[in-house]
């Protein structure tokens, strides 16, 4: 470890905790343009992170410390995904604490404690809304191991930062196994981050709900927090998406000019990207809750394909 | 008109709409709805009135049925200490709501019914004080704390577990209470608890003048408030017998026809909304609010509420009502009509939006007769009952309409009867505001006019609405007529029960999608 490598740590963690919102900001804009509305601004999401912050915190009088403790979990979670994944630089100190298995873990464990903490309370939505997210995550995260261990095929090693260091910085090849791996990914992302065709981020219909049911109860600085973790999770989503996909750009160690050119490039990329998440969001209806077991099969499948891809070719 | 089999004294009122009315006694009260029932008729409203005056008179139970050709309205006179009168919701199920209700406000009960459990009474008031009584006059306050849990059907089994919503939800909407008993998502049993809204709205009739009650039955659903006025103001002329100028009835239409199309504009987008397609929520917000802000610069109101006046309306005679201000009008039906040509083709080519509406909360024409499922959702269910095509009256008579009809009863079906009456509302709005005949458009009633019965019906955006009306004798002062009873009823009543059919078997994020469709009123059914 070095002072580099502390630097583009700490660049890493600090893009990510300021640059979430701006991402769901710029998602929500984008949808608003798209259907002829003038949209809340592009800071929309921070001015509601400071009013939450501000806010007393309401908590239910037959809620359990599990109840008070999960939204920092979930953020922390977030957090730590967020300082794994090489969003600006592969020279990440904390990138040997957790791999690509280990970040589905903590995905998976941010999850956990919040159906619990929603089970918690004991309202029927919360349960509710417990269950269909236990349902989108089982199914969701073998499909997003499979994409993951796709990439790692390629590079031999499942730690991020090795698999991205190997697709940004050799020789450009062409990996069909990627192709088949990316659509997967983007099916797997649109399920995880609650986003339409699976969820509606944006409703107010208790019934229909899937994530936002979990957080019903919350308030104040709890929801501030989960609303923060939500938007870490889109960011994080994206730039592992942006990574394993499109990984140039992104700085090797002992590179500093290229750390700094890495910021515009992943505003860049993360610009195109919130653009077509909310262009494919305004074009889709919301799925039947039924459905999703069938559109996450298919990124499963896709994904699979993807591995078999990878053997065929011998790559 | 008569009923076959019953020899009963109907007598007709002078209405625009063919409606005769006579006195049952106990033992015709079912039979008169076994005849009803057998010859094709449906039960439309039914209330309790009070007309006991010091030792003389009765409570009364009355009814009203359309029939092929007209309405007949039944009055059942509870004589001596009777409280009672035979149940009649083993023939007409949705009866059921109505005797609850009545038995909550008067304390007139249906004998042997099934359920007897309070409807309106929510324990804001104690159960032996019944406010629609002459003798209370609703100044009195209650603690509310006789407040009971409300006995909810329950539905047993393994893995069976209910989830309650309401009646605060999470989006802006009106307040009602849903108990779904499910298995998994799959919705079991629906029961509705509603009467959040109570606001004695047909108490504070019976303090008011005749010729002011237009503009309270204009409260009692906003969203109809045209089509409320309307049926108020057909009764009240339909009582005093007054012949309303042609301009006047001409411009009554073109609003509710205003009305019909804003709501279905809105419940439209409302639904591609439910289904997480936000693109058509905006379109159509869009296209209501500029339809409201003409409402505003042209009616002087954006939801045209009190435009409506007894013996005519209350609309500018000249400008911003002049030729180009109609002409204005027409400008905005044709582009209205062009997008929701285009938004009609987007809706139905939506692949995801299909698969929602597709075959969701089907009500089959069978289930929808045997409900007595009414207005716009029972022309997407094979019934095509419509009050400006069976008994038209002017401008329809002249216009002529072309009722919606589908037969399929899916969410999909309702989303088309709602595009289908858009389209033909603007064609008769195009035909009315290019007629329209000069002339005055309004007739002044006397200070002092009968008292009396009437009736007024009219087909509101929603379904058909009803007004029953008794005057009394004019007090030779200041107010002239007072409102003895107005009964104001909304196709809710009939609706509602259907909701809790149309859900069973579909999974519980489809409910809001569901119930969107038919949008139907928690403020109407509850006075």
């Amino acid at each position: 470890m070095n002072l580099s490598g502390l630097l583009s740590q700490f660049l890493a963690i600090m893009a990510a905790l300021l640059l979430a919102p701006l991402l769901t900001g710029w998602v929500n804009q984008w949808r608003a343009w798209l259907q002829n509305r003038s949209g809340p601004g592009l800071l929309q999401p921070y001015r509601m992170l400071r009013k939450l912050f501000i806010k007393e915190s309401v908590v239910a009088e037959s809620a359990s410390p599990l109840f008070r403790m999960a939204p920092y979990v979930a953020f922390g979670c977030m957090l730590l995904s967020c300082a794994i994944i090489p969003t600006l630089s592969t020279d990440l100190p904390l990138s040997p604490a957790a791999d690509a298995i280990a970040l589905v873990g903590l995905f998976a464990m941010a999850r956990v404690f919040m159906a619990l903490a929603a089970m918690d309370i004991g309202t029927a939505f919360g349960s509710l809304g417990a269950r269909r997210e236990m349902l989108i995550g089982f199914l969701a995260e073998p499909a997003l191991l499979s994409v993951l261990f796709t990439a790692s095929l390629i590079s031999q090693s499942t730690a991020l930062t090795e698999i991205v260091e190997n697709l940004a910085h050799r020789d450009f090849v062409l990996y069909p196994s990627l192709a088949f791996a990316g659509i997967a990914f983007c099916l797997v992302s649109f399920a995880e981050n609650a986003r339409v065709p699976v969820d509606n981020p944006t409703t107010h219909l208790e019934l229909t709900m899937i994530h936002e049911a979990l957080i019903l109860e919350y308030s104040g600085r709890h929801l501030a927090l989960i609303e923060w973790a939500i938007s870490l999770k889109l960011f994080a989503y994206s730039c592992i998406g942006l990574a394993l996909f499109f990984p140039w750009g992104i700085a090797e160690a002992q590179a500093p000019v290229a750390l700094i050119l890495a910021i515009p490039a992943m505003l860049f990329k993360l610009a195109i990207g919130g653009f077509l998440l909310a262009l494919i969001e305004t074009l889709c209806a919301k799925m039947r809750i039924f459905r999703v077991p069938e559109f996450l099969a298919t990124a499963f499948l896709m994904a699979v394909i993807g591995m078999l891809t990878h053997f065929l070719l011998g790559s | 008109m008569h009923l076959p089999g019953l020899k009963l004294d109907l007598k007709g009122l002078p209405a625009p709409i063919p409606l005769s009315r006579g006195m049952v006694d106990a033992a015709d009260w079912s039979a008169a709805a076994l005849a009803v029932a057998e010859c094709g008729g449906r039960l439309v409203a039914l209330w309790g009135s009070d007309r006991r005056q010091g030792e003389t008179g009765n409570f009364v139970i009355s009814a009203a049925y359309a029939m092929q050709d007209g309405m007949i309205w039944l009055d059942l006179p509870l004589t001596g200490a009777q409280s009672g009168y035979p149940d009649i919701s083993g023939i007409f199920s949705f009866a059921g709501r109505m005797q609850r209700a009545t038995a909550d406000l008067l304390g007139i009960h249906a004998e042997n019914a099934a359920d007897t459990r309070p409807w309106l009474n929510h324990g804001a008031w104690p159960v032996e004080h019944f406010p629609l009584r002459r003798e209370v006059n609703g100044a009195a306050c209650f603690d509310g704390r006789s407040l009971k849990d409300y006995p909810f059907v329950r539905v047993e089994g393994d893995g069976v577990h209910e989830i309650a919503v309401g009646p605060v939800h999470a989006g802006i909407i009106e307040p009602g209470h849903f108990r779904f008993s499910v298995v998994g998502e799959k919705v079991l049993r629906l029961e509705e608890r509603l009467g959040y809204k109570h606001k004695g709205i047909e108490k504070r009739f019976e303090q008011l003048p005749a010729s002011e009650g237009h503009r309270l039955a204009g409260r009692v659903s906003g969203d109809s408030t045209v089509a409320y006025a309307w049926a108020y103001c057909m009764a009240l002329e339909s009582a005093w017998n007054l012949q309303i100028p042609a301009r006047a009835s001409w411009l009554r239409a073109l609003m509710l026809e205003r009305e019909r199309v804003a709501n279905h504009l809105g419940d439209l987008g409302a639904l591609g909304n439910d289904a997480a397609f936000s693109f058509g929520l905006a379109q159509f917000m869009c296209l209501k609010e500029d339809w409201l802000r003409l409402n505003k610069e042209l009616f002087g109101h954006r939801f045209m509420m009190d435009k409506i006046i007894p013996g005519g309306v209350d609309v500018p005679l000249d400008a911003p009502l002049d030729a180009p201000g109609l002409a204005r009008l027409v400008a905005q039906c044709e582009l209205v009509e062009r997008e929701v040509h285009q938004l009609r083709s987007i809706y139905d080519n939506h692949a995801g939006l299909q698969d929602r509406f597709i075959t969701t909360g089907r009500v089959v024409p069978e289930l929808a007769k045997q409900l007595g499922l009414t207005g716009f959702a029972a022309r997407a269910s094979g019934i095509s009952h419509d009050l400006r095509v069976d008994f038209p009256i002017s401008p329809y008579r002249e216009l002529g309409v072309k009722a919606a009809f589908h037969r399929s009863g899916d969410v999909a079906a309702r989303a088309k009867v709602r595009f289908e009456e858009i389209l033909e509302s603007l064609r008769l709005i195009r035909r009315m505001a290019s007629g329209l005949p000069d002339g005055e458009q309004r007739v002044n009633p006397d200070k002092e006019m009968p008292a009396g019965f009437g009736a007024g019906r009219i087909e509101g955006w929603r379904g058909e609405i009803f007004v029953a009306l008794e005057i009394g004798a004019s007090d030779q002062g200041e107010q002239g007529n007072r409102i003895l009873r107005c009964h104001c009823h909304d196709p809710s009543w009939q609706n509602w029960p259907v909701l809790e059919y149309a859900v069973i078997g579909n999974i519980v994020p489809d409910f809001p999608l569901i119930n969107k469709s038919f949008n139907l009123s928690y403020s109407g059914p509850d006075l």
